[in-house]
């Protein structure tokens, strides 16, 4: 009640002005009956109620709670404060701004990847179940949870029963064509087991899930992302029962998804069901990995005990089924770890540099208020003197940095809403099951900063300005030519701090940039200009003979040789630096067999056409390349990389061995050629491959094809000729991923290129800000020693002398600053090592290029007030006050 | 004329009891409570209007008194004022302690100021 009223203070005030109206007439009304005449009546009626103003007055105080009316009063003052120096509040609005901005942002994506449960029914019982190896050499960084075959999965849940339900799940790419003429176009999709949804409890938007009988082999149903349900059927709910082509054969569409559902990322267009169109064999594998299991548990039963009875079953299997690849454990993972394992590190490191930025920032504007404080010294010592408490007198203070704070943070927060939405944009592998948006936490989080920034910024000034004897401060005259040596202290504390932050943020960004630098200029072991890149994938439908699959490549590298500009055409699985694209396992004919799985020759798969390496220019270091006579089921040739060469036949010539693939039809192959290695991914160490004949002719569900087109001139130009040839061959037939090959590569970069950049920007920010803190101080130092200079040079100092002087006292801190950042920074960066390449935490150039930097912006951002405090005029000097 | 006020101002504190006090026989607007109260102490209190309704608003705040828009005597509009049951309690609690204090005061008076300035 007593708190509400001051919200009704106006209509308070409005009820009065209606009561004195009463009052005013009545008062007239008995006068007149006293047989007053109306002026004189009226008049007196005003003379007895006195002042109507005051009445209002005391009013509206009472109104107002006591603890209101001063913050009322303090901002009122602070504004004034403020817009007195309107260029002072501008920067430090702007430099709140961008940091509280930019920590917002980051907290925003930081809390959308990481801490935001999925948008499942009871995410916290869900955790994603993986086969783990136990020999040390599988369990380096990124492979310690191995994808799940899809046998194991069968057996996980078929024999234990700690879990609720166990769903499985795999990744797969479809042609899908159109009923009514639409282009065709390769998509991504996931197979899911009949129960997955269920088990997360997503409901479809529309229709139904898939049924149990429709998750086998020859199972037809669909199931549509919301995104392709509204951009391909334009959202049209008839679609429901419909069928739809994926590679040439039908689907019955049985249900749309909700919008929400883009686990797990926003690429994965339709589901099928995971057996859909699986070959019937390798349902039964135990070595044959690809898939991703979700397991729920079941209420009151501990994951360690549900885990027990999994883990028993895996390590059986893996007896039984040993030397071939089946891991002995099984090892859980929570689902927004599963999701974020790439970006956690990086986004980990971009959340420190934007804190120290926030720090900076913050330091920044205290440093900026400390030297306002200095010229209100006598103000506030007068206000003390006169019995202003101490609380009062730094509450008015921290008002004022509030308000900074306050603005900054607004403003910040609404440029984060822009920014978060173009980092979410950039950063590619940011999963995005989550959705990526503001929520009230991150509101709370925000405002959090904007109290703690106006906290640091604030406190720290207004101690240092209040704390004083009222005496001394009275004294402390700029004509007795000393100034507060406490506070100069205190500015320069601030200042060596600033500095240091600012050399652990400029080091790190420098190793980060070096290492993107390292990888950018890595060598993938192929050319890489003038190529143009593209895949297509042949429907099993109507390609079902490996004759009528080699007959379509053939005759389109025949017509792709034959294009003016062409100098040569590569066709295979995967192209270097293009990805993975999977490895098996291999047995040496004649080698002693190894001891254990751990110890099996492994070796990444990849087809490769006849002209393959010629066009990409890998070099052929012994034997031959592949000929066209390698082509149909019985040419078991395989050509291998130096890598495996040298590590798996050491002082041998393995031309002319052969090796026994198991995954490869279980049969053996002949080693008809060694040729250089290759990187899979720029960023990732080369591992050995083995290349088989792309014209051996494969049925199998996945068969993917990626081209090469080396060309005289810019590559892109090339692409619609090259996708006429294809059209013209089969013009039901999709193409992805048109891409240069620098494009493919910059897109494996991107992430390294943007944490490099964003680290690099927020150092940048760093050193203008810390830059403009020693200018500020150095500035501030000399205005306050003007006396004592102008004694110094009316005593026969020289200007050099002053410039000098001046000159090392900004240094000083710059110095300091940096020997603590140098060695902050070197603890820092071991933090990120893994996410360097081709540096290390110590690296001469960066700390030695940083060092330049910063002492290069340190005397030009000195320079400028010794040069001024050199170029005084004594007489002035010494009658300044 | 206005008469005068030296005598007339209000102990502090006692203009929140009185208000209470004439609410007691019914409810009335702010004019015809300081009426009232002029009227009972023979003219010798003089309202302030600048107070007053402050201290009506105070009352309401505190929900010793209700307040309604109605018409006057001479049927104007006008803001009036009722006793709620707390208002009741407040004034028997101030009542009490006014009656203990001007006891006590008469007291002292009693002895007289000279013997008081002897000891």
């Amino acid at each position: 009640m007593s708190w509400l009223r001051f919200f009704r203070r106006r209509q308070s005030d409005a009820d009065l002005q209606n009561e004195i109206a009463s009052f005013l007439e009545e008062e007239t009304a008995d006068n007149m009956a006293r047989g007053m005449s109306r002026e004189d009546a009226h008049r007196q009626a005003r003379i007895k109620l006195g002042s109507v103003q005051k009445a209002r007055e005391t009013l509206w105080t009472q109104n107002t709670p006591p603890a209101l009316g001063t913050l009322a009063r303090d901002i009122r003052y602070s504004m004034r404060t403020l817009l007195r120096t309107p260029g002072f509040s501008l920067i430090a609005v702007l430099v709140i701004a961008l940091c509280i901005g930019a920590a917002t942002s980051l907290f925003t994506i930081v809390r959308s990847v990481m801490l935001r449960p999925l948008p499942f029914n009871d995410p916290g019982r869900l955790v994603m179940l993986y086969e783990h190896f136990r020999a040390p050499q599988m369990n380096t960084d990124g492979f310690n949870y191995n994808v799940v075959a899809p046998a194991d999965f069968y057996d996980w849940r078929s024999k234990t029963n700690g879990f609720q339900d166990m769903a499985i799940w795999r990744y797969g790419q479809y042609n899908l064509t159109g009923e009514r003429g639409e282009l065709p176009e390769v998509i991504h999709v996931g197979g899911g087991s009949w129960n997955l949804f269920p088990l997360l409890g997503v409901k479809p938007a529309l229709g139904r899930s898939f049924t149990e009988s429709e998750d086998q082999i020859d199972g037809a149903a669909v199931m549509l992302s919301w995104s392709i349900f509204e951009r391909r059927f334009a959202g049209d709910a008839s679609i429901i029962g419909r069928s739809i082509h994926l590679d040439g054969k039908p689907y019955t569409v049985v249900g749309v998804l909700p919008a929400s559902f883009t686990y797990p990322d926003a690429t994965i267009q339709l589901w099928v069901p995971y057996k859909a169109g699986l070959p019937e064999d390798i349902l039964h594998h135990h070595d044959f990995h690809f898939s991703h299991v979700i397991a729920r548990l079941r209420p009151g039963v501990s994951l360690a005990s549900a885990l027990s009875q999994v883990s028993a079953i895996q390590y059986r299997l893996h007896q039984q089924y040993s030397p071939a690849p089946v891991a002995e454990d099984v090892a859980p993972r929570s689902m927004n770890d599963d999701l974020s394992k790439g970006v956690k590190k990086p986004l980990t490191v971009l959340l420190g540099a934007v804190g120290c930025m926030l720090l900076i920032g913050c330091l920044n504007v205290a440093n900026l208020l400390v030297a306002r404080g200095a010229s209100r010294q006598k103000e506030v010592a007068i206000r003390s003197a006169l019995g202003a408490p101490r609380a009062t007198l730094i509450r008015e203070q921290l008002t004022e940095s509030l308000l900074i704070c306050i603005a900054g943070g607004v403003t910040g927060t609404a440029l984060s809403t822009a920014a978060t939405r173009w980092l979410a944009h950039a950063w590619k592998d940011l999963p995005t099951a989550q959705g990526i948006h503001v929520d009230s936490m991150v509101l709370l989080f925000a405002f959090g900063l904007i109290f703690a920034a106006a906290l640091i910024a604030g406190l720290l000034p207004a101690l240092s300005t209040t704390g004083k004897s009222v005496i001394k401060s009275l004294l402390t005259s700029t004509r007795t030519g000393s100034s507060s040596v406490s506070r100069t202290a205190l500015r320069k504390t601030l200042l060596t701090i600033e500095i240091a932050v600012t050399v652990v943020l400029l080091i790190s960004a420098g190793l980060l940039l070096k290492s993107f630098m390292h990888l950018r200029s890595a060598d993938v072991g192929s050319i890489t200009d003038n190529l143009l890149t593209l895949g297509y994938s042949l429907p099993q439908q109507k390609y079902d003979t490996p004759a009528k699959v080699n007959a379509f490549n053939e005759a389109l590298l025949e017509r792709l040789r034959a294009v003016p500009g062409v100098r040569g055409v590569a066709l295979g699985s995967t192209l270097p630096a293009a990805g993975y694209g999977g490895d098996d396992m291999f047995l040496i004919k004649n080698h002693p067999l190894p001891k254990s799985v751990a110890d099996m020759p492994d070796a990444i798969t990849r087809t490769a056409d006849p002209g393959y390496f010629t066009a990409l220019g890998i070099p052929l270091l012994r034997g031959r390349f592949f000929t066209n006579d390698d082509t149909g089921d019985l040419s078991h040739k395989v050509i291998i990389s130096q890598q495996l060469a040298k590590q798996y036949f050491p002082g041998e010539n393995p031309v002319g061995q052969s090796i026994h693939v198991e995954a490869m039809h279980d049969s053996d192959f002949e080693i008809v050629g060694v040729v250089g290695d290759t990187l899979w991914r720029v960023d990732e160490a080369g591992k050995p491959t083995m290349y088989f004949p792309v014209l051996m002719g494969s049925v199998g569900a996945i068969n993917f094809q990626a081209l090469a087109v080396h060309t005289e001139s810019n590559p892109l130009s090339y692409s619609v000729t090259v996708q006429k040839q294809i059209a013209a061959l089969d013009p039901e037939l999709p193409v992805s991923d048109v891409l240069t090959m620098d494009q493919v590569i910059g897109e494996s970069l991107g992430n390294a290129s943007l944490s490099a950049t964003l680290v690099l920007g927020f150092a940048i920010l760093s050193l203008i800000l810390a830059s403009v803190g020693l200018y500020g101080v150095l500035q501030y130092l000399m205005t306050q020693r003007t006396t004592e200079l102008g004694i110094r040079m009316a005593l026969g100092a020289s200007r050099d002398h002053l410039l000098q002087l001046i000159l090392f006292d900004g240094l000083r801190p710059a110095l300091f600053g940096l020997g603590i950042g140098v060695a902050a920074s070197l603890l820092v960066s071991r933090l990120f090592q893994s996410m360097l390449s081709g540096t290390r935490p110590v690296d001469p150039i960066v700390l030695g290029g940083v060092t330049a930097t910063l002492l290069a912006v340190a005397v030009l951002a000195c320079l400028v007030p010794a040069w001024r405090a050199s170029h005084l005029d004594p007489m002035q000097a010494l009658r300044t006050e | 004329m206005k008469p005068q006020a030296t005598d007339a101002e209000m102990l502090k504190g006692t203009l929140d009891m009185m208000i209470l006090r004439t609410l007691v026989s019914g409810d009335a607007h702010g004019h015809t409570i300081a009426k009232i109260i002029e009227r009972s102490s023979e003219d010798v209190l003089e309202v302030e209007q600048g107070s007053l309704y402050p201290a009506l608003h105070r009352l309401e705040d505190r929900g010793w008194v209700s307040s309604f828009w109605g018409a006057s005597e001479n049927n104007r509009k006008a803001k009036f004022y009722r006793l709620t049951a707390a208002g009741k309690k407040q004034l028997l609690r101030e009542t009490q302690r006014w009656r203990q204090m001007t006891r006590a005061i008469g007291l002292v008076m009693g002895e007289g100021p000279a013997e008081r300035g002897a000891q």
